[in-house]
């Protein structure tokens, strides 16, 4: 097993027998569902909007060479450098090589999933620069060191009393269990970081090829004021975001509001298309885009699965898995988390270490069912773990398969098997639970099933 | 060696886009055997204001279903009837919050109001600063439109003001005109693009209620970051 596989076993273990952390996430998610079932129903076809947004989505990603030449040329256009990074450490070198060269030291940050990926805070830290994170769920789990739990809803995972003790240890606050008050001492606290800040960094959740703008999604206007008040912003984006036209927002930022969180619309949807242009009162000085391959194009290479890059991270695949229910999102270990994540990170990581994930998984479909751009979540997991054994086959399942074959086509020793068990079961009791248990991996959590005391074919011989 | 690093990952990014794409993929629906389906990339677009939310034709409907929807986001909007009302109730509602400074932008709806409120009033047209608008009370600015169908302010920098003005003060007060009232998202785009194409300003934002969080626990908070009240005065 791979250190990733045998960690998320572990984790795994742990987690599902955490009441109090299953209690958490059945909390956090038991509103999502009707909220967003309410919003679908406004919707005059979402079945229609739905297959519309797949159709947007799959032309941007097969012909992603052309939207991603217009969206870089329109961007040119208006005064905006373009930065082009194949993998994490160009991207981070970029990113570190543009704050390096204002002389600059203090940044904020609004929420960037791609920063995640690559590892950018600590590349920051480690070259010296203050960072702090903006979005306020972001915030707390910067503050305890740790990743988001949910690309969506990062500190879901905490309750309003390990806040107040966080901020307390962390910012010297008062203690409260208002979700208000604990709110509104982040405001404070993060209000001097906008206006001091240098540099701000962003992610982008769409690219628009036709006009060259970005476009971000927030609901706290977090993102607004990182965009706003520092004289650089550095937007990192990963070049699958890229839609053709305006217009295609139109259908997108809705859907996303809908699936995402359950809401008509999100608080922000803020385009972004250029630094401070002439006339303009305020804005950066200079606007930088960082697009991330890091191997996008070896899943853009399987056209199988090419249209996991379609994914506007709305998290609603996370929302009804039962696997995400169970084990949260730090089980998993990777950026990603929930089915997309499963599907993904073996692509962006290596499918060897990451093939546990398609494993895990009850196959159930309701990723793809709820998916509002369609992607064929539970199918791309069937055939992951199909490419993961093909590639690298397990060295007993053939001769298993090739034994328990030749078994159930001879009735003679089929009918000896079955004797011989009954046998066996008498005195599997002495070895149950032990070391020497050769059904140690079943009998841990269940129970062996008996065999009957007289087969179907036993039966059908004495009613003859 | 390559004289310039940079345009060569381009080069390298796209050849490898170009060698994945040489194999096709199949068309949304073919796995789940649902009917292949021709992608056309304009046929999908006249479709979309059918597909989303149903909003009324007459200008009664969508003033009722943007009155629902601001509501519902926690939004104030109100409907005056002429600019002397709209400077009443500006007073009204800056004499009930105490306001001691107001930060606007140069316009026909805002200057008038701005100047019959007597006080200091920061203007951001030919700049500002930040320190400064983060101790005013209010943020007034105009907008491009009003959307129906999601409840939704359309500002972009051009039109109000820049892009703090509309989320660093703790209270966004948007003057808007009633011939700005649009019936939803499309037609807002379509707006954007007759205003302002191909010059487009740096910011457009879609703003849709006050600033909002459910980080905690998923329990709703307003003016996270943000502003914690949005007033929509609207003539």
């Amino acid at each position: 097993m791979t250190p990733a596989a045998s960690q998320f076993k572990k984790n795994a273990i742990a987690l599902t027998a955490d009441l109090r952390h299953r209690a958490l996430i059945r909390t956090a998610l038991k509103k999502y569902e009707v909220v967003r079932d309410d919003k679908v129903s406004r919707f005059q076809n979402w079945q229609s909007a739905r297959q519309s947004a797949a159709e947007i989505k799959w032309d941007a990603v097969n012909h992603l060479d052309a939207h991603l030449i217009e969206f870089a040329r329109n961007l040119e256009a208006r005064g905006t450098q373009v930065h082009w990074a194949s993998n994490a450490a160009q991207a981070r070198e970029i990113i570190i090589g543009i704050i390096q060269e204002r002389k600059a030291h203090s940044i904020i940050k609004s929420k960037v999933m791609t920063g995640e990926e690559i590892h950018l805070n600590e590349a920051l830290e480690k070259a010296g620069f203050d960072v702090v994170e903006s979005d306020l769920g972001e915030y707390i789990v910067q503050l305890r060191h740790e990743p988001p739990y949910h690309f969506v809803f990062p500190a879901m995972h905490l309750t309003r009393g390990e806040i107040s003790d966080l901020f307390s240890k962390e910012l010297g606050t008062a203690s409260t269990d208002s979700p208000e008050e604990l709110t509104m001492i982040a405001r404070r606290v993060l209000r001097d970081k906008y206006i001091a800040a240098d540099i701000g960094i962003s992610g982008a959740n769409f690219g628009i090829a036709e006009t060259g703008m970005i476009s971000i999604t927030e609901n706290e206007g977090n993102a607004r004021l990182t965009c706003a008040l520092p004289k650089v912003h550095i937007a990192l984006m990963g070049i699958e975001k890229v839609l053709p036209k305006l217009e295609d927002l139109a259908l997108f930022l809705p859907m996303l509001a809908t699936a995402g969180a359950g809401q008509v619309m999100t608080g922000y949807n803020t385009l972004y298309g250029g630094p401070r242009q002439p006339g303009e009162a305020d804005g950066p000085e200079a606007f930088h885009v960082v697009l991330l391959d890091n191997n996008r194009t070896q899943l853009l290479a399987d056209p199988e699965q090419r249209d996991a890059l379609h994914c506007i991270r709305c998290g609603a695949c996370l929302n009804v898995c039962p696997i995400y229910k169970n084990i949260g999102g730090h089980a998993y270990g990777a950026t990603y988390q929930g089915p997309i994540g499963a599907v993904i990170t073996p692509h962006l990581r290596g499918l060897q270490q990451w093939k546990h994930l398609s494993f895990a998984s009850s196959l159930c479909g309701a990723c793809t069912q709820t998916c509002p751009v369609k992607i064929n979540l539970h199918h791309h997991l069937l055939q992951s773990r199909r490419n993961a054994i093909a590639q690298k086959p397990v060295w007993w399942e053939k001769p298993l398969f090739q034994g328990l074959a030749f078994l159930f086509n001879h009735a003679g020793l089929f009918s000896l098997g079955m004797k011989l068990g009954r046998i066996g079961q008498v005195f599997y009791p002495l070895v149950k639970g032990t070391r020497l248990d050769p059904a140690s991996a079943w009998t841990k959590s269940r129970e062996l099933p008996k065999i009957a005391p007289q087969t179907f074919r036993e039966w059908w011989q004495t009613r003859k | 060696m390559v004289a310039n690093p940079k345009m060569n990952e381009r080069e390298n990014i796209l050849g490898r886009i170009r060698e994945a794409l040489s194999v096709p993929a199949p068309v949304p629906g073919a796995h789940s055997g649902e009917p292949p389906h021709a992608v056309s990339e304009c046929e999908a677009a006249t479709h979309i204001p059918e597909w989303l939310p149903r909003v009324g034709s007459t200008f009664e409907e969508r003033l009722a279903l943007f009155r629902t929807n601001a509501a519902e986001l926690k939004a104030d909007f109100v409907l005056l009837d002429s600019p002397e009302e709209l400077i009443a109730k500006l007073r009204e509602i800056a004499a009930a919050e105490s306001w001691k400074k107001v930060a606007t932008h140069s316009n026909a709806l805002t200057d008038g109001a701005c100047d019959a409120l007597d006080l200091p009033v920061l203007r951001t047209d030919n700049g500002y600063d930040p320190r400064d608008m983060e101790t005013c009370d209010a943020g007034i600015s105009a907008c491009d439109a009003l959307i129906a169908q999601t409840g939704s302010v359309l500002v972009t920098s051009q039109s109000a003001g820049g892009r703090a003005l509309s989320v660093l003060p703790p209270h966004h007060v948007v003057l808007a005109r009633r011939e700005q009232l649009l019936a939803d998202l499309p037609a807002a785009f379509a707006l954007l693009k007759t205003k302002y194409a191909p010059g487009y300003p740096s910011l457009i934002s879609f703003i849709t209620g006050p600033s909002r969080t459910g980080d905690i626990e998923r329990i709703l908070v307003l003016g996270a970051h943000g502003p914690k009240k949005l007033t929509i005065l609207c003539v």
